[in-house]
């Protein structure tokens, strides 16, 4: 087990500097280059962003720039933004918090719903409620999510006037109930298309589950068709999707760029968005090695989840 | 044949079913699985039902569990347990039986058992589900179980998941939780034909003892007549849905009355205590030498001191002559699949030396083997899973000669010519796969194989999938397709029964070695090791001392025949 985890680790940080080179590669190679936005502002002359860039190093080679960045990066200085001065790390800090809490619930929301219905829609395989999930989880997967985004707004903000339109608590509130009350939408639109990529995975899991021999043993034994469904069915049927759910961590932290534009949250997906805007590669450098790191790491205790529920990797 | 029968007094019957009709869903080959069949197992006994694929005695299991699918329903006739007819009970009174008064064990025991549940809590669930005993009980029950099914170190065998244990352990802990409850009925689907044949005969033995020892009946479902002879009080004969004879074990295996069961039992593989008569080709050149071959599986790694060294192959040497055919036999892990990979070079060797027609392969480039490719050939296991779904038959066997630079339209006509050589019609060059039978698509894998006109054939337990009589059809194809083209074969199998019929000299595998090699009349008759002994031994219905005249009658005079 440990030489199993030694070995990921070794895997991980190779796969981080590959990333990141790529990453600062492709994005000094974008026309303009960082200070691009400065060129346009005519109170600021030639010389001035030559000035400015040499201040900020970007007059050097690339390799010497990716060096210098990826040094202090692991000394814990991620950089500072190009558009106010604050570190990296703090920028990115001040809007974990709202995407953890919109990506968690919707998450949450989404594998639970899921489940259900995938484990239902297999033992009423065929079913109208089969059929209805699977009509269902083919539309939330081709209509795009700022369409429902739209029409949400529409019919329960304009017409019924429910729940605000967007942003993630009133000025001046701040209360629970204010935020939960922001939260409702947006959260039930990002949650649709996870329930149905999730459902149709665990409709497979679950009929592959039920076909297996060992279902049919329990049957024998004269276990009771509810609990053959819990104690056999579920458990072996969750374990393929153990991954999946690994694949899904790094979003919640990542944020939805789509969903947190149309609601106008204050979230991971939109500070990601605006800092493209506005050329400031040391956030967009900042986010997208964060992200690196979290899909790493949503595997990797994806993994470790697997080698403990599974007895046969566990101890193998 | 049911009116035949008297209905026994429910007293000494457990089991009996009465003129059963099982229908299947419209648009399948018949209209029932089985059709009005009746027997009666008697307590205390062990009643066999034996037939080939098809013939519906998994079916009457089923019906008897009560585990039938929905799409399978029974439309007429009764199922007594006990006294109580269980057709037409409900979903709830049947469960109540299932485990309780009626148990089963299956085919595959891994499978079978649940990968993320302990041996014990597998065996405690049993008893759980039918409110038996406090869970201290049930658990100090379920130790019991493990001692009585001879279960090595109870204790620890409670907390141990199943992939740790060995195919004969895992079917031993099936034979536990059945017993768990001490049902009167034991319904065996087939239980040892997933396990090597000294298991089997291991298991075999267990459930022997078991039902003397409690007196309980036995329901036997089996394709093989050697595990008949070798359990059976009373016999049932199942042919596509009919029961066709029924009578005392002696009296169905000394006697038989229908054809189908003389059939059966004449396909039926003995050992052969005589060795085969040799074609009557001229010279005899040796065309594979094998010297000192090793090949090592390694896992891990062993930068963690994780590393798993498997010696799969362990300085294995033979010489096989042209005409001939070496059967290598061996249990599962001996390394007699991995042997033949190696020869074929699917797989490099790590020492010794392969000298195919004098030419050692061993060390040969994948470059410098190819043009050797078409001169030897192999057969596979599964006739289903060797063929591509998608292809026709006769693309299937052109693709290989053209790609080595036959022209299609000759590949096409020789490819004809060998399809009805092996027994197949000319029409079947433009079929698929899946229209044919599990016998009939391995007569396209052979004529597959004969397609580049080859050496040295090697058949991975070609005939295993199939069921005897079919089996005994490709063995006679085998022989006569070598008569004629003086082609060796290297017969790989686990069947020691079925290398008797083929092979001029038999190699014994064990971990990897060659433990004997001879005649099969000296492996038979005169085992030097005692590996071979054992092995010898435990085949089911054999005693090869006195194997029986006529088992090698039909063999000698059916060579002539054509198929």
């Amino acid at each position: 087990m440990s030489a199993f985890l030694l070995n990921r680790l070794f895997q991980s940080i190779v796969l981080l500097v590959i990333v990141s080179i790529i990453g600062f590669t492709v994005l000094n190679l974008m026309p303009g280059g960082p200070l691009a936005q400065f060129g346009l502002d005519p109170g600021m002359t030639q010389k001035d962003v030559e000035r400015l860039a040499a201040q900020l190093g970007l007059n050097r080679p690339l390799w010497i720039q990716y060096l210098d960045w990826a040094w202090r990066l692991l000394q814990g200085d991620w950089g500072h933004s190009f558009r106010d001065g604050s570190a990296v790390l703090t920028v990115i800090g001040r809007h974990l918090s709202a995407t953890l809490l919109l990506m968690g619930t919707s998450t949450a929301l989404a594998i639970a719903a899921g489940t259900w219905i995938g484990i239902r829609g297999a033992t009423h395989r065929y079913s109208l409620f089969d059929y209805c999930a699977t009509v269902g989880a083919m539309i939330a997967l081709s209509v795009p999510t700022f369409w429902f985004g739209l029409v949400g707004i529409y019919i329960f903000t304009l017409k019924l006037g429910w729940v605000p339109a967007g942003n993630m608590y009133t000025i001046g509130d701040g209360s629970v109930l204010d935020y939960l009350h922001h939260l409702i939408l947006p959260s039930l639109v990002l949650s649709l298309v996870h329930v149905a990529i999730w459902s149709r995975y665990m409709r497979t899991a679950t009929l592959d589950a039920l076909s297996q021999d060992f279902v049919k043993t329990a049957r024998a034994k004269g276990v009771s068709e509810r609990r053959i469904l819990l104690k056999h069915v579920v458990g072996n049927a969750l374990l393929p999707m153990i991954a999946l759910a690994g694949m899904q961590l790094p979003s919640i932290l990542t944020g939805a760029l789509v969903t947190e534009t149309v609601f106008t949250w204050p979230g991971m997906g939109r500070l990601f968005l605006d800092s493209l805007g506005y050329s400031d590669y040391p956030v967009v450098m900042g986010l997208l090695i964060f992200s690196a790191v979290l899909v790493v790491l949503g595997n990797l205790i994806a993994d470790i989840v697997i080698a403990t529920v599974d007895p046969r990797i566990r101890l193998a | 044949m049911a009116s035949g029968i008297q209905a026994a007094s429910p007293v000494d019957v457990a089991l009996s079913v009465r003129e059963l009709t099982v229908s299947l869903p419209e648009g399948m080959e018949r209209a029932y699985a089985v059709e009005n069949i009746s027997f009666d197992l008697k307590r205390g006994q062990i009643l066999c039902i034996i037939g080939e694929s098809g013939s519906g005695k998994s079916v009457t299991a089923n019906a008897i569990m009560g585990l039938l699918p929905k799409a399978i329903r029974i439309s007429s006739g009764a199922i007594h347990l006990n006294g109580t007819n269980i057709v037409g009970l409900s979903p709830d009174k049947l469960r109540s039986l299932r485990g309780r008064v009626v148990s089963m064990i299956f085919q595959d025991p891994l499978s079978a058992l649940n990968p993320l549940m302990t041996v014990g809590a597998q065996i405690e669930e049993v008893m759980a589900a039918h409110d038996a005993g406090t869970p201290a009980s049930r658990r100090s029950r379920a130790i019991d179980l493990l001692i009585e099914v001879g279960l090595p170190d109870p204790q620890l065998m409670y907390h141990q998941y199943p992939f740790r244990l060995s195919g004969g352990q895992r079917q031993r802990v099936m034979i536990a939780m059945a017993l768990a409850l001490e049902p009167a009925i034991l319904i065996a689907d087939e239980p040892t034909t997933a396990l090597d044949v000294t298991t089997q005969a291991q298991i075999l033995q267990l459930i022997r003892d078991i039902q003397r020892r409690k007196g309980m009946s036995v329901m036997f479902i089996t394709h093989d007549f050697g595990v008949v002879a070798e359990i059976a009080d009373h016999v049932v004969v199942m042919e596509k849905g009919h029961c066709v004879e029924q009578g005392s074990a002696a009296q169905v295996l000394k006697s038989p009355g229908h054809l189908y069961t003389r059939r059966l039992i004449a396909a039926v593989p003995h050992l052969s205590g005589k060795d085969r008569v040799p074609s009557e080709a001229g010279e005899r050149a040796s065309i594979l030498k094998v010297e000192c071959l090793a090949k090592t599986y390694r896992s891990g790694s062993a930068l963690f001191r994780t590393q798993r060294i498997v010696p799969a192959v362990n300085g294995v040497s033979f010489d096989l002559t042209s005409g001939r055919t070496l059967g290598v036999v061996g249990e599962s892990g001996s390394g007699k699949s991995s042997l033949g990979r190696l020869l074929i070079k699917l797989m490099e060797c790590d020492g010794g030396s392969i000298l195919f027609e004098g030419r050692d392969i061993a060390g040969l480039s994948e470059a410098e083997f190819r043009p050797l490719r078409p001169k030897i050939q192999m057969i596979f296991q599964d006739p289903f899973a060797s063929l591509n779904p998608r292809s026709t038959v006769g693309r299937i066997l052109t693709v290989g000669p053209v790609a080595h630079g036959m022209r299609y339209s000759e590949a096409a006509e020789r490819a004809r010519e060998l399809l009805s050589h092996v027994g197949l019609d000319a029409g079947a060059f433009d079929r698929y796969p899946h229209e044919f039978s599990g016998g009939q698509r391995q007569r396209i894998g052979i004529a597959r194989a004969l397609m580049f006109k080859p050496r040295l054939l090697i058949a991975d337990e070609a005939v295993s999938a199939l069921d005897v009589s079919i089996q005994a059809q490709i063995l006679k194809l085998l022989d006569q397709i070598q008569r004629e083209t003086g082609v060796s074969m290297i017969f790989i199998t686990h069947d020691l029964r079925v290398a008797s019929q083929i092979c001029d000299e038999i190699a014994v595998m064990h971990r990897g070695q060659i433990v004997e090699c001879g005649p099969p009349s000296q492996i038979f008759l005169d085992p030097k090791s005692s590996y071979t002994r054992e092995l010898v031994a435990a085949i089911p219905g054999e005693q090869p001392a006195s194997t029986p005249e006529h088992a090698d009658f039909g063999r000698h005079h059916n060579r002539g025949e054509t198929l």
